[in-house]
């Protein structure tokens, strides 16, 4: 008896396109997608007609042919015999190496402030107000020109912290002295650091490619947490049980470091100073190019404050409310801290956290401004110069930077759909 | 049985007319595969006054929703007041300026003020002048008693006092129907008898009305008709009077012995 | 038996013991409270003390007037001793012009002095609402006027471009009782498209031939200096709020091909780092126009950083809707609004509102990052023109004081920025008592 309405009537008008809620969407859908295909055309012809133009083709093979440029910061074996596409990768893995060693210096350096900021100390609280508001305010590229001019330009050469025999007798002074207790020296050519090394090792395993100290290590680091994870289980077996948890912080820091520590010392741990030169350069040590140091400091230090401002948010956010109900529950602070409010703040941080992550990998390549061989370096760089594939070469490396980003988002995304609040 | 209506009501205006306002037949709805409303078949006339009431998840909400299509219906035929609900835009907007809607949690809007909310629509969709809006809306704000509002925001006001905005800036639409959807539901017991006044008034005044509403006192103070609906269906409908005393379905008797029991 | 009590004095108010009150309770709360406080007490103020101990001389010995650092030195050594350091502004003093206006010609600063006068006046309305609302025509008719004034050339040609977007609002207001905004909308944007494309050029070279007003021409090459930053910042962030809008909007819609398309744009834009845009803007968009196309690289760089910071505004705004309870979108319909009226009056009020500290701190970043643009061979304050300026022989051996003095300035505009975002969001509260 139901006369129904869910067959489109018989008498279709032109009218209908724009006016009925059916065909109204399908109608302006069609309409983009034909310009979206008409300016993709358009584009996709332009740059046709260009290549002819300039004579060029539009291909990639060029990244197997002689690189031709030398790589100062190479952390795999490169030569410049190697590859353009081996010089990408150097500077793909000069880009991480920078975005991860970044990351965890700006998440301390980020937490602390974050932390501190909100703490009842007048005096540290200002000042950490000042330091986030500071580097908020000003480029980042301000910052790391800050850093890298004068550790270039104010900077003596190795041979200037030389002192001889000579120099001591007639009481002279040598040009340049190393700085924090005679432990770092800042000379022209870069950063000379102490360095941990190890003075025995393990012998090799036969059949085994991976160095066997570095296995050791590894084995013993992973068999102290694995011990730690099971003294927390017993303890929590033993509060379900009975009710009262067992003091058990000991127990963890000496199996944690305890095992390490003994092995470190049976190798012979200690740190290799560098030793100002008698010829022209420093014995040991470790050096660090300045173009590394300075975006490594600028970045640390300006990604930290936006995460001390989420880490400020993030636990403001977290209600008063829900702190008093711990307490009126009986909780202790510090485990208030732990039980109620850590785990719903991580939940606020964590998403603007990541994209802070996502930034500050993006930012490594304001390395252009101190020569920093990242990827934008090599292959958006030098490469590019080179060969004048400035499409093929600005292409793949938006490619590999989108690629990054992606992976990120996505493993964010999965983070934050798995700690969503359960909602109706 | 509810002491929330205490005042005798004013029955001379309430007239049933013979003119239909909206006319409901064989009307589906599904989300996704869930089949929400079923073969619903109902007409409404001018100046009747209906109560849906049912238990939740009855779909009676939907029901209303699609009378001013918020929610689309798959199958079946809505016309409300001459003009069928399809999919066209026009009538669509045609019905919704004549529909007024009151909502459980109010939906003010919170960035203007209570004038601007009551407004907003004469201005924009009935290209009314502004200061003749603003007389209208000053006269309906007096009807639901709160004049004196008019420049606050939607925040500063009590749950009653926005609830009576609410229906404030639906008249001001001077709409032929009103849909009341769980209008007190959200509201403190003290709240609930300022908004049951505005709506008693209103009903005194012949308005077509329709409320999803739980306030038995209001069906049998004010309803020429209580409509009981359960799992997507209207089980039954009755006058008031018959419904209360001598329900018919076993289901409406155990949803009434639920509700008034206690 | 109950213990019975009535007072009979009533009690006058009286102060906290000494303890509680004033300075000590306060050093006691917010310094002393613990072991820990104290401790971090004890080491923020030798921080302090570090910082103001090596920083505070160096400033004290200021020079403002020498001819070169060599002189500076001398100078600072002459009066404070040898050895003494202290602060050399004098290049400041002798090299600001480049730092505001790059090599914009001499005898012509009055012209971006006065665009920047005219810019405050522009912005003030859009920044407080409580001005007069007839200030806004400044602010419609600003680019035409600062684009006059910036480039010079003859008036017809900025006046024609922007009657372009008179014929889009004649063309919208004609078409919109016929068809529906949408459409009446994009016919006018093409209605403007063809004006600009095929009757702007003719219509201000007539006029132009017929009556010159022209200012002499000043090529793009020669902007620099914070006249440039404030040219792609101020053009970049006025067209990147209503282009992000639109993307938020995409994003949010139902229609599956808007919606794929305008996630592909933000997600691509987000995900690579602007320096790249940059290049592209230099390198690449040369190959995706006709050949014969000859374009400004400011207008690129723009183009480029316009479309950067919309991607950005777009998830900051899409932020904002989302956050929007569905009632209120229910209300909007069930009053009558149709699509667009309801974002306008309903949505994107509160949207934006919401939104608006995500906004500002995306303009803000916006801001800072237009020294970028120093990296496809734009005179940027920063970078471009310290460069430019230590090139100089005289001022080769200056390291802080260019940086100092570019930074003081950056931190002025964004930390302004930053607090009358505060400002609005406080005036802009209607939801609490």
């Amino acid at each position: 008896m139901a006369t129904t309405s869910d067959v489109p009537n018989a008498s279709f008008r032109l009218s209908m396109l724009i006016y009925d809620t059916r065909y109204r969407a399908i109608t302006i859908q069609v309409v983009v997608l034909i310009l979206f295909g008409l300016a993709l055309a358009w584009l996709l012809n332009n740059t046709a007609q260009n290549l002819a133009v300039k004579g060029k083709q539009f291909d990639y093979t060029f990244l197997g042919s002689r690189a031709g440029y030398d790589i100062t910061q190479a952390l795999i074996p490169y030569t410049n015999d190697s590859s353009h596409f081996r010089a990408l990768l150097v500077g793909l893995i000069n880009t991480l190496v920078l975005a991860l060693i970044g990351c965890i210096l700006a998440t301390f350096v980020g937490v602390t402030a974050g932390v501190l900021r909100l703490s009842k100390n007048w005096v540290v609280a200002r000042l950490m107000t000042v330091y986030v508001e500071i580097f908020r305010n000003i480029p980042l590229l301000l910052w790391i020109l800050f850093i890298f001019v004068p550790l270039t330009e104010l900077t003596q050469p190795p041979s200037a912290f030389k002192l001889t025999e000579a120099m001591i007798a007639a009481g002279e002074e040598p040009v340049a002295t190393m700085k924090l207790d005679h432990t770092v020296a800042f000379t022209n050519r870069g950063t000379y650091m102490p360095f941990p090394v190890l003075e025995h090792s393990v012998p090799a395993i036969p059949g085994v490619p991976v160095n066997a100290t570095f296995l050791v290590i590894v084995l013993v680091l992973a068999g102290s947490f694995y011990a730690n994870a099971r003294i927390v289980m017993a303890a929590r077996s033993v509060q379900e049980a009975t009710g009262v948890r067992p003091t058990t912080w000991w127990k963890s820091l000496l199996v944690l470091f305890g095992p390490i520590a003994v092995l470190l010392a049976a190798l012979g741990f200690h740190l290799n100073y560098p030793v100002p030169p008698t010829g022209f350069n420093f014995k040991g040590g470790f050096v660090v190019p300045h173009p590394f140091l300075a975006l490594l400091v600028a970045l640390t230090l300006y990604t930290g404050a936006f995460i001390a401002e989420i880490v400020r948010a993030g636990i403001l956010a977290i209600s008063r409310g829900q702190t008093e109900a711990a307490y009126a529950l009986g909780l202790r602070p510090n485990r208030t801290m732990n039980l109620v409010i850590l785990p719903q703040a991580l939940r606020v941080i964590i998403p603007p956290l990541i994209s802070q992550y996502l930034n500050l990998t993006k930012n490594t390549s304001l390395g252009i401004a101190v020569s920093y061989m990242d990827l934008r370096g090599t292959l958006g760089g030098v490469t590019l110069n080179q060969t004048g594939r400035e499409l093929e070469c600005m292409l793949l490396m938006m490619g590999i930077y989108l690629t990054i980003s992606l992976i990120i988002s996505t493993l964010m995304n999965f983070y934050n759909n798995s700690v969503r609040l359960k909602e109706r | 049985m509810n002491e929330v209506i205490e005042r005798a009501v004013d029955t001379s205006k309430m007239q049933v007319s013979d003119e239909v306002a909206v006319q409901i037949t064989g009307m589906n709805k599904w989300y996704g595969t869930f089949h929400v409303l079923r073969d619903i078949n109902m007409t409404v006339r001018k100046g009747e006054r209906i109560v849906i009431c049912g238990p939740s998840g009855s779909g009676k909400s939907t029901l209303i929703r699609c009378i001013n299509r918020l929610e689309e219906h798959q199958k079946g035929q809505i016309i409300v007041d001459g003009t069928e609900l399809t999919s066209d835009v026009k009538n669509i907007d045609k019905v919704r300026s004549e529909v007024g809607m009151v909502f459980q949690h109010f939906n003010l809007f919170p960035h203007l003020t209570i004038l601007e909310n009551c407004t907003l629509a004469p201005i924009w969709v009935r290209k009314t002048p502004k200061k003749e809006a603003e007389e209208v809306a000053m006269h309906f704000l007096h009807k639901v008693k709160i004049p004196e509002q008019a420049l606050k925001f939607p925040g500063q006001l009590s749950g009653g006092q926005q609830q009576r905005v609410a229906i404030a800036r639906s008249l001001c639409m001077k709409p032929r129907i009103m849909l009341f959807d769980e209008p007190t539901s959200a509201l403190d017991p003290e709240m609930i008898k300022e908004v049951l006044d505005t709506m008693i008034s209103l009903a005194e005044e012949g308005m077509t009305m329709l409320c999803v509403t739980h306030e038995m006192g209001f069906a049998q103070a004010v309803a020429n008709r209580v409509i009981f609906m359960d799992q997507g269906q209207i089980v039954e409908q009755n006058e008031p009077r018959e419904f209360f005393t001598n329900p018919k379905s076993d289901r409406t008797k155990l949803f009434l012995s639920q509700i008034l029991g206690h | 038996m109950t213990d019975t009590f009535v007072r009979v004095a009533m009690l006058p108010p009286e102060l906290p013991p000494a303890s509680q009150r004033g300075a000590i309770k306060w050093m006691r709360e917010n310094l002393f409270s613990s072991i820990t406080n104290g401790a971090l007490t004890v080491i923020g103020v030798v921080v302090v003390y570090m910082i103001l101990s090596s920083v505070t001389p160096w400033l004290w010995h200021s020079v403002w007037n020498a001819g070169s650092e060599s002189e500076c030195r001398a100078i600072v050594e002459a009066k404070f001793g040898p050895g003494a350091t202290g602060a050399c502004w004098a290049v400041i003093n002798e090299r600001w012009p480049q730092y505001m206006f790059g090599l914009y010609p001499n005898d012509l600063y009055w012209r971006p002095t006065l665009a920047a006068v005219i810019l405050l006046v522009a912005a003030a309305p859009v920044l407080f609402l409580s001005l007069p609302r007839q200030l806004l025509w400044v602010t419609i008719l600003f680019p035409a006027i600062a684009f006059y004034l910036l480039w010079g050339g003859t008036i017809w040609a900025p006046v024609s471009a922007m009657l372009g977007f008179v014929v889009m609002g004649l063309a919208y207001r004609i078409l919109l009782p016929m068809v529906g905004v949408t459409v009446a909308g994009s016919l006018g944007f093409v209605a403007a498209c063809l004006w600009w494309l095929f009757l702007s050029g003719f219509v201000s070279d007539t006029l132009a031939s017929i009556l010159p007003l022209a200012l002499r021409p000043v090529d793009s090459d020669s902007f620099g200096g914070f006249l440039l930053a404030f040219v792609i910042g101020v053009t970049a962030i006025s067209f990147s709020l209503p282009l992000g809008l639109l993307l938020a909007l995409g994003r949010q819609s139902n229609m599956l091909i808007v919606k794929t398309l305008c996630v592909g744009f933000i997600e691509f834009i987000r995900g690579v780092p602007l320096i790249t845009l940059l290049f592209t803007a230099a390198l690449l968009l040369g190959y995706f126009l006709p050949p014969e196309t000859k374009f400004d690289l400011i207008l690129k760089v723009i183009i480029l950083v316009t479309f950067f910071a919309a991607a950005y505004l777009a998830e900051v705004i899409r932020g904002g809707l989302a956050a929007l309870p569905r009632g209120q979108y229910e209300a909007a319909d069930a009053l009558g609004l149709d699509y667009w009226r309801a974002q306008r009056l309903i949505i994107m009020p509160q949207a934006l509102k919401i939104s608006i500290p995500g906004i500002v701190s995306t303009f803000i970043g916006l801001f800072k990052d237009t020294t970028l643009v120093t990296f496809v061979g734009l005179f940027d304050p920063l970078k471009g023109v310290t460069t430019f300026v230590r090139a100089d022989s005289n001022w080769k051996a200056i390291y802080w004081e260019p940086y100092i003095f570019v930074g003081a300035i950056f931190f002025v505009i964004c930390f302004g920025m930053s607090r009358y975002s505060m400002y609005l969001e406080k005036k802009l509260k209607t939801d609490h008592h």
